[in-house]
């Protein structure tokens, strides 16, 4: 009717009719085909998603557990200082001399410190139980600053230091009040050491820089030198050391303790061992690394498997969008953006995941949750990156089809 | 006119669509000539049909037509513009401006509306998407499917899938329209208000070329071409001329 119908429309130069998809366009594109195929969608994106949730959850709880390690650590101190007997090859029954807790406590370094004794003598929970389960307990003699020296904490209960010195008591370490079978003190409780019942009348906290202590039963010192044999050497002496450099009274302690054979003395730092396992990588952290590594590559082998097959499928619908004017760059980022979208979506879900896990534990075991930034992009990154991959392939398949033979399918 | 950078008219024809001397053949022991002096002329506001038997040759004409395969030799001009030259990515914008495709299948996307069906017609031009929906409401309320915008594919007819279809391609106000054996997935009911719907855009000026094998639709388009053995058989446009 109008120009339309007479000659010669628009006559624009050929090299004006350029085909033009904007950078908008090329993102609605690629979501189209995720969205209208929603389901393919959720498992394809699935592998990637286990791999980062794996990736994030071992990174974020080694690292929680890693700062809780840490955290206790600050709380217990590093300047405690473990003295014992024994030493050298050859020191035989060696033994601290009686004097070697009155000398240590003159170290002016030395802030607090305090001892403990064996006493000769097995605890059981009554005397019913047979003389050889012992369930591995021991019994000391300990003074009243030995939980505060050690920056211990009493569960249930009190500790010896308000109890009058000659009354004999008991106080129960962590492990040993679990293996006598005292959950707590709400009714008078006896427990049975040597010939006599003793009450109890504290279970301990645990004791991260003295296990040893944990599967103890303490008496008070002077009650137990009525009751009990008890030897004259100090088993163990704790010092903890203010002001100055730690490894200068380190180096004291031997000869002040006992001046005549300070080799015999063990100085140690309990800190040092829990330092030195928050600094190590677990090898359980590195084998699950590993496997989400493994997830994480065939998510994407999944994904490439997966847009294979939907370039075979689509053929139909890439034969249109060359009829409509895309160019085969146009297909190729369609394929591409599909791809790097499936496997973005992996991503997110597989952080969400990852993070709500690391969240669930940390919960579980009281920890402040730490979720190292690295993990999280890094993590992300790499799912973009294995879908760009992935995508790859079929993309350039998808773009090399001839129009013709796409809309024959 | 426009003229080129150096000077040399680049229009080689005034027809909405001309091939001349077309060959086209496929690699074979000996090659397969599928087309073999194809001159054929379209007009703008022509009606035409392209008619001929299955292996006749038409659907490689088609898409020698619709510039989706090159010929081996001859002229294919679209809208004036001799195709031969042109890049892959050129040709791919002819076809986004210059073109538009109803197919058989009708090739509609699941999970998109009519509206964002049609407005794929748009997609490869660049047109904003506020743009392309406004203009795809209009073709659709063109082709008489003003009340099922926002309808996904699978909820529509048949019928009403090949409306979406041609309003799609001629959204982007194409030079012509090719349309392959648009009623071949149609029911009787459906095919004749499709060819209605050809017959109303032909009045308006629009210019279409069908492909079909169906004499009975052929018969009644203004002009016919038949194809057989890869020759253009009869053209009455040819004929009408003769007789004149």
């Amino acid at each position: 009717m109008t120009a339309a119908t007479v000659a010669p429309t628009g006559a624009a130069p050929a090299t004006a009719w350029r085909s033009r998809l904007r950078p908008g366009d090329v993102w609605r594109v690629g979501f189209s085909g995720p969205r209208a195929r929603k389901s393919r969608t959720a498992l394809s994106a699935l592998g990637v998603s286990i791999g980062i949730a794996a990736l994030v959850g071992v990174l974020g709880l080694s690292e929680s557990s890693k700062s809780a390690l840490l955290d206790d650590i600050a709380r217990l101190g590093t300047n405690l200082l473990t003295i014992e007997a024994g030493g050298g090859f050859g020191a035989g029954d060696s033994a601290l001399p009686d004097t070697a807790p009155v000398m240590i406590d003159r170290i002016p370094t030395v802030s607090a410190s305090s001892a403990a004794w064996a006493v000769e003598a097995d605890v059981y929970r009554s005397e019913l139980i047979p003389e050889g389960e012992t369930g591995g307990l021991q019994v000391v003699a300990a003074e009243d600053d030995l939980v505060s020296t050690l920056n211990g904490s009493v569960a249930d209960g009190v500790y010896l230091d308000e109890v009058p010195g000659d009354y004999p008591v008991a106080v129960l370490g962590s492990v040993a009040a679990e293996r006598l079978g005292v959950t707590d003190l709400d009714r008078d409780t006896y427990v049975q050491i040597g010939d006599d019942q003793v009450q109890v009348v504290g279970i301990l906290d645990e004791f991260p820089l003295a296990a040893d202590l944990d599967r103890s039963v303490f008496l008070p010192v002077d009650a137990a030198t009525t009751s009990y044999d008890l030897e004259d050497s100090p088993a163990v002496i704790y010092a903890r050391v203010d002001g100055g450099d730690i490894d200068d009274t380190r180096e004291v302690v031997p000869g002040t303790a006992d001046p005549e054979n300070p080799e015999e003395v063990t100085v140690s730092r309990p800190s040092d061992a829990l330092e030195a396992q928050a600094a190590a990588d677990d090898a359980l952290t590195t084998l699950f690394l590993g496997l989400g590594a493994v997830a994480l590559l065939v998510g994407g082998i999944g994904i490439a498997n997966v847009m294979v097959i939907a370039v075979i499928e689509r053929r139909g619908e890439i034969g249109l969008r060359r009829a409509l004017g895309a160019t085969r760059a146009h297909i190729r980022r369609q394929f591409l953006t599909e791809a790097v979208i499936l496997s973005a979506l992996g991503g997110v879900v597989g952080l969400v995941i990852g993070v709500g896990v690391t969240y669930a534990y940390a919960a579980t075991q009281g920890w402040r949750v730490i979720i190292p930034n690295e993990a999280a992009a890094g993590g992300f990154a790499a799912a973009l990156v294995i879908g760009a991959v992935a995508g790859l392939y079929p993309a350039m398949r998808a773009a090399r089809l001839a129009p013709t033979e796409a809309l024959r399918g | 006119m426009r003229r080129r950078r150096d000077g040399r008219d680049e229009r080689v024809s005034g027809a909405a669509l001309e091939l001349r001397d077309v060959l086209k053949e496929f690699p074979g022991h000996p090659p397969v000539r599928a087309l073999v002096d194809v001159s054929l002329r379209v007009d703008h506001g022509e009606l035409v049909a392209v008619v001929g038997p299955s292996g006749s040759g038409k659907s490689t004409l088609l898409n020698v037509m619709g510039t989706l395969d090159r010929p081996t030799s001859g002229l294919v001009a679209v809208d004036g513009v001799d195709t031969a030259q042109l890049s892959d990515d050129v040709l791919s914008g002819v076809r986004s401006r210059r073109i538009g495709f109803v197919f058989q299948q009708f090739f509609l996307l699941e999970g998109m509306s009519a509206v964002d069906n049609v407005a794929n017609g748009l997609l490869y031009q660049g047109v904003s998407p506020a743009d392309r929906r406004e203009r795809s409401i209009a073709a659709l309320e063109r082709v008489g499917l003003g009340h099922r915008l926002w309808h996904a594919p699978n909820h529509l007819s048949g019928g009403e899938r090949q409306r979406v279809a041609v309003a799609r391609a001629l959204v982007h106000d194409p030079a012509f329209v090719l349309a392959d054996e648009p009623t071949g997935n149609l029911d009787s009911r459906s095919t004749g208000a499709v060819m209605d719907l050809i017959h109303g855009l032909h009045a308006e000026g629009t210019t279409i070329v069908v492909i079909t094998h169906d004499p009975g639709i052929a018969e009644a388009l203004p002009r016919q071409v038949s194809v057989l053995d890869g020759r253009i058989e009869h053209d009455s446009a040819l004929l009408a001329g003769v007789a004149s």
